[in-house]
């Protein structure tokens, strides 16, 4: 239970999803359960597509409609709480933020972890920005397989620097 | 002795604002702290911080921190900042005496702003004196500030955003974080923290706590075992777990004593994590001119820190006799973000230590 | 125990600073404090407490507490938590409330 664990269930994870058809475009899935004080997610997209209102308080809502899977918010958000997500053919692909040393790089393969902190099939890194815009929030962009759509959610760290 | 129109003592969040309210409204202004560097714990948050835009939300704690400062240097020799100074005294007459390395000394000022924060609270285990057993704060301090590792595998105690938050940051620095264990049957802090540190593999251990530190000179190993519903450990549960660091993140409590010394009244409110000053309306405390904000009034956010900074600033601006641009839309619109800071669940607690002190929310 | 990279914090190299802990020589950096140069040296043991004897180190590392207290050229009782590291400063473990021992 998130309240005890911090793992959200599979029907909470999955009523923040769109259908698998509307996936075949990017759309940022936004895992912010919790009534919590913040609203960058609304005020850092482009495209109006994230509500959260005039009480700041109110979870974020999403517009799949006007979001262009972009990116943008999920470095933007303090919570590190949104994922974009697409479904290409048997692949799925994630932008994901990241703020640990070493960045992974293009072309590597990953360990893909799930929310339980376990790491659940290998993933390729296809691109990472990491530039003034995203001040030390990351975004990689990462290919897995399709099946593990609702379960990847990170990629494993590595210790001992 | 000097005297000075308005001291500022604390150059947290709270601190700083208060400073630039007041520093805009024209005044002359001492600001003190006891550290090398300004900022307060701004210092050593290298994440982005919740709230909204007037917040600066999305920022982390250090950015923020550079444009508080950055806005500061705009008032020249309206400023006078004196660092690696601590007051230590505080007398009827706003007299308040310092010290700075071996200097000793003593300044007036007509309005009295404090920002002083607050303290850490310690836990009672076995060995809690243990070296290797730190304040969260200290973990921070030592990783943030000076580049240090605290030690290569930590048990974090307490699930508030301060041990969830620190947990996150050890795992940033190459810390391995083995366990953070929570005595209540659910997690403190916000859950976007928790999930981001669950995600990473840390066990995250609700009705459980620390039973005692084992180690000769510093800690080797911690024993933990759950806890029933009373908070009593349960004989039998006990795991041992290999560390060489305990973080306590257990609550703040106000630095209250330098107020009480004065004869400020205070009140012991648990929700607000302790003694706290009884303030008015202006944030003013029972002696006429001085003032309180930040964690030292009510535990809280930097977000809400930093507004009750600027309405003590400007208060104490006006009180002065100074002139503030639109001061009572201003004042009212920052009630209004301190009222949509504390709107949701997490303000619940705040609210009603307020309410406990007869303050209007 | 520094750390070597951070995703955050750039950590510049800093010019070392020599000091000796109980006759030893050590390298602190610039920026340290007198207990972040003990720590990052791996000495987590800064005194003993008064009447037990059980070894204390830092707790909360603003100075607040004064469990980090040393002997710091030979004046007991500095808070090493905030005291910044200088050029050859000899720091000792203190014992008890800190007599000044005979040299
Ligand atoms: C790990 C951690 C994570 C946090 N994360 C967030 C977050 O994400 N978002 C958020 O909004 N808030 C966060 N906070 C809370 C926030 O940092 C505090 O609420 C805020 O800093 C309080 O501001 P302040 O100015 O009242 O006190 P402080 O920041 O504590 O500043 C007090 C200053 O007073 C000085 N001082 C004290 N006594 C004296 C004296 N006698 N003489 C001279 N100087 C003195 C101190 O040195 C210090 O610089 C976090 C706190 C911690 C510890
Ligand atoms: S991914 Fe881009 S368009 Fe979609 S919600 Fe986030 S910022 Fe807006
Ligand atoms: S920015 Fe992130 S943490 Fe804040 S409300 Fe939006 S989704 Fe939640
Ligand atoms: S560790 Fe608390 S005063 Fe130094």
């Amino acid at each position: 239970m998130i309240e005890k664990n911090g793992v959200p269930s599979m029907n909470q994870v999955k009523a923040e999803f769109p259908t698998q058809e509307t996936l075949a475009k990017p759309k940022a899935i936004i895992e912010c359960y919790k009534r919590i004080p913040c609203n960058p997610c609304e005020t850092s997209c482009p495209f109006d597509a994230i509500t959260v209102g005039e009480d700041i308080n109110e979870r974020p809502r999403i517009d799949f409609e006007k979001c262009t899977g972009c990116g943008i918010c999920v470095y933007n958000c303090p919570g590190l709480a949104i994922t974009v997500t697409q479904i290409k053919g048997d692949q799925a692909h994630l932008k994901i933020p990241y703020e640990f040393t070493p960045l992974p790089e293009k072309g590597e393969s990953v360990n893909v972890m799930s929310r339980s902190g376990e790491v659940i099939t290998q993933g390729t890194v296809t691109k990472v920005q990491a530039g003034k815009k995203q001040n030390k929030t990351a975004l990689i962009h990462l290919s897995i397989p399709k099946e593990f759509l609702y379960d990847a959610i990170t990629i494993e760290v590595s210790y001992g620097s | 002795m000097q005297n000075k129109e308005a001291i500022v003592i604390g150059g947290g969040p709270a601190g700083l604002t208060a400073a630039l309210e007041l520093l805009k409204a024209g005044a002359s202004v001492c600001l003190i702290d006891r550290n090398e560097r300004l900022g307060g714990q701004l210092t050593k948050q290298t994440h982005m911080f919740f709230g909204s835009e007037k917040q600066y939300a999305s920022h982390r704690g250090i950015d923020i921190l550079e444009i508080l400062t950055n806005s500061l240097g705009k008032y020249g020799n309206k400023l006078e900042i004196l660092t690696e100074t601590t007051v230590v005294g505080m007398y009827r007459d706003k007299v308040l005496s310092c010290v700075s390395g071996d200097k000793f000394f003593k300044l007036q000022g007509e309005k009295i702003i404090f920002a002083t924060g607050a303290s850490e609270k310690a836990l009672p285990f076995e060995n809690n004196d243990l070296p290797g057993v730190y304040a969260a704060g200290a973990v921070q301090t030592l990783m943030n500030e000076y580049g240090i590792k605290p030690g290569e595998k930590v048990l974090m105690v307490g699930s508030g955003n301060i041990g969830l938050i620190v947990s996150y940051q050890l795992m940033q620095a190459g810390v391995e974080v083995v366990a953070l264990v929570e005595a209540a049957d659910r997690i403190g802090g916000y859950l976007v923290h928790a999930s981001k540190i669950k995600r990473l593999g840390v066990d995250i251990l609700t009705n459980t706590s620390v039973k005692r530190a084992i180690g000769k000179d510093s800690v080797e190993a911690a024993e933990i075992w759950e806890l029933d519903e009373q908070w009593q450990g349960i004989e039998g549960s006990e795991r041992t777990l290999e560390v060489d660091t305990i973080c306590v993140a257990v609550g703040l409590a106000p630095l209250t004593e330098l107020l009480q010394q004065m004869g400020v009244n205070v009140k012991y409110v648990n929700e607000l994590g302790g003694n706290v000053p009884i303030l008015d309306e202006q944030y003013q405390t029972s002696v006429e001119g001085v003032y309180a904000c930040g964690d030292l009034a009510n535990i809280e956010e930097a977000s809400s820190a930093m507004v009750e900074g600027r309405i003590v600033g400007i208060n104490a601006a006006r009180s002065l006799g100074r002139s503030v641009e639109n001061a009572d839309f201003r004042i009212k619109a920052l009630r209004h973000e301190l009222k949509d800071l504390r709107g949701g669940p997490p303000g619940d607690k705040v609210r009603k230590g307020l309410k406990k002190l007869g303050v209007a929310t | 125990m520094r750390i070597k990279e951070h995703p955050i914090l750039e950590l510049a190299e800093k010019p070392p600073i020599p000091f000796y802990f109980n006759g030893k020589l050590l390298y602190g950096i610039e920026g340290d404090t007198i207990a972040s140069a003990l720590h990052a040296n791996g000495i987590k043991k800064l005194s003993e407490s008064i009447h037990l004897k059980r070894p204390r180190g830092f707790y909360c590392a603003i100075g607040n507490c004064a469990s980090c207290n040393m002997v710091v050229d030979g004046e007991p009782n500095v808070r090493t938590c905030i005291t910044p590291l200088k050029e050859g400063m000899r720091v000792e473990n203190q014992q008890g409330k800190g007599r000044i021992h005979a040299k």
